[in-house]
């Protein structure tokens, strides 16, 4: 059988050498406007080491064919890739049983899964879903959805000005009532790292079950499920250094096991007539039709990738550039941070005087830094701070001092350009 | 390379810094939201329009420095106007920024061809075109908020 050779050649020995781990990421070697290019638009999505390209590229060039049902060679080794994928999954998150990891598209589409079957055939008029203010829409609008089919009432946990969920008022807003509590693990628009631990205490308290948006958290943190004792955790692969279109849901066993199917097709069927359908066992019972079976297999490298660079490394790495990106943002005249949070991770969300981010982008863009202006899918956050919109840089492990520092110029060059 | 300067002409900075036919106009007898959901943009246009003339005009909302030139270019352009002369300016406007027209005839749009330099920015082009947009829409008297997408 060919598998891809061990490609993971990494060690982190003390801290982390965000310089060699620079060379892993091909895209990043190239200029923009003439200028080296600077990535801090890591919150949208993340670059891809080549470990995961060649991961990619290796299912299509050796393994390729459809899973589950060949009896053929290849069909065995993209099996085996497919599902040595889930186990590098459990792994990362620390899952108690494989069972319990379902491949999605993303973090939005695992919210919908949870929306739909958990909540839509449980909850009714007078059940109450509590989120919290600094949601992305992805954590809203199912949830809206899901209210609108079955009556149950959406409640809002409010922020502070730092960007914090203020955690009385959310404690208020538990009840008896509350059957659901979606919460981000890390805002993508403030970079605000939830309390989710007691988040979920207080949760299970009174019932609820907690499903946490790890979409920003995954590859900033490392993610303990069992610890945690969320109920659903659910992220995007792409975020993690892998490719777009594949992503994790993860349930505990006894919830998924009650829950109906989300869409109905092949692979999710155990036996079909037309007199009566059997599903599929967990996990395949939620994962309907031919998947993204590249996007599992590169996110298992992108796994193997951050996992050999270690979580705890990157986490720390990232803490000092953030601090450091901190401490030179708030000497640029006219910078207002938006986001202040004691517990932040690796976002530095902010505004500039009178110029509109878009206006900020733009000029950024031409000094090659790249960096998201806008809503961040976070409207209700943008209302709360009362801008139309930030402008955001958000830091990877492979980003430096440098490049932090062509950020400070560039933003300085803004002022120069609108003074 | 482009020159930043192609896009942030001095014109658009004084428009920006001070836009002319600011606020809200007294006795407007159409208005309309205009909205990119992109950026967050949001702006309302106020119309006086008296036997098909475009008699006042005035605008009101927060955007960057390119939507804001642009609406105030577009105001000062547009007083005194007739109505259907003002939809083929939009038309013309809106044609030139997307390059649906590729001819180089802008004479037509005067002070206004210091916007053309988004056609190099496609991510911006919608910055330029919102004001233009929430015209159309109050001339065409719609009540609900338009939006760029």
């Amino acid at each position: 059988m060919s598998t891809p050779k061990e490609r993971i050649e990494i060690t982190a020995p003390a801290g982390l050498d965000a310089v060699r781990l620079r060379a892993d990421f091909p895209i990043l070697n190239q200029t923009v406007h003439g200028r080296p290019l600077v990535y801090l638009d890591n919150a949208a999505t993340t670059q891809k080491p080549r470990q995961v390209i060649e991961a990619i590229e290796h299912y299509y060039s050796a393994d390729n064919a459809n899973i589950h049902r060949g009896v053929h060679t290849l069909s065995q080794r993209a099996t085996d890739a497919y599902e040595g994928a889930r186990e590098k999954v459990r792994r990362f998150i620390n899952a108690a049983d494989l069972r319990e990891i379902v491949f999605v598209r993303g973090a939005t589409e695992g919210i919908n899964l949870v929306a739909q079957s958990y909540g839509r055939n449980r909850f009714k008029a007078g059940d109450e879903i509590l989120i919290s203010a600094m949601e992305h829409h992805s954590n809203i609008v199912p949830w809206q959805m899901l209210c609108e089919q079955t009556g149950a009432l959406l409640k809002v946990a409010p922020i502070n000005d730092a960007g914090e969920l203020i955690l009385d008022e959310f404690h208020k807003l538990l009840s008896p009532r509350t059957k659901l509590v979606g919460v981000v693990h890390i805002s993508n628009a403030l970079g605000t790292i939830n309390p989710v631990q007691e988040i979920i205490a207080a949760a299970h308290a009174v019932g609820a079950v907690v499903l946490l948006d790890g979409a920003q958290a995954v590859a900033h943190a490392a993610v303990d499920v069992r610890a945690l004792n969320c109920d659903f955790y659910v992220f995007s692969s792409h975020k993690l250094y892998g490719p777009t279109g594949s992503g994790v849901l993860y349930g505990k066993r006894e919830l998924l096991e009650a829950m109906p199917p989300y869409q109905g097709g092949g692979d999710m069927i155990r036996m079909v007539s037309f007199a009566k359908t059997e599903y599929n066992s967990l996990p395949y019972k939620f994962e309907a039709g031919t998947p993204h079976i590249a996007g599992g297999i590169g996110l298992g490298a992108a796994i193997d990738y951050v996992t050999a660079v270690g979580l705890d490394a990157i986490a720390q790495y990232e803490d000092h550039l953030l601090r450091y990106a901190t401490e030179q943002a708030l000497q640029v005249p006219g910078l207002r941070l938006i986001g202040t949070a004691r517990d932040k991770a690796a976002i530095l969300s902010f505004v500039l005087g009178r110029i509109h981010p878009h206006d900020i982008g733009t000029i950024l863009d031409h000094e090659g830094v790249a960096i998201r202006t806008g809503h961040h899918c976070a409207m209700p956050v943008m209302d709360y701070f009362n801008v139309p919109a930030t402008a955001r840089a958000s830091l990877a492990l492979y980003n430096t001092r440098d490049d932090v520092d062509r950020l400070i110029a560039a933003l300085h060059k803004v002022n120069e350009v609108f003074g | 390379m482009s020159d930043l300067r192609d896009l942030y002409q001095e014109v658009i900075f004084d428009h920006n810094r001070h836009p002319r036919n600011f606020g809200k106009l007294e006795g407007a007898n159409r208005h309309a939201v205009g909205h990119n959901p992109l950026c967050g943009d949001r702006l309302t246009l106020y119309l006086k329009v008296e036997n098909e003339l475009i008699s006042d005009v005035r605008f009101e909302g927060m955007g960057c420095a390119i939507s804001t030139a642009s609406a105030s270019l577009m105001t000062e352009r547009l007083k005194g106007m007739k109505v259907a002369d003002a939809e083929t300016l939009f038309g013309r406007f809106h044609d030139l920024l997307t390059n649906a027209a590729t001819d180089d005839d802008t004479a037509s749009l005067g002070k206004l061809t210091v916007l053309l330099g988004v056609r190099e920015y496609p991510a911006r082009v919608k910055c330029a075109t919102l004001a233009w947009h929430t015209l159309h829409a109050a001339l065409a008297n719609q009540d609900h908020a338009v939006t760029t997408e």
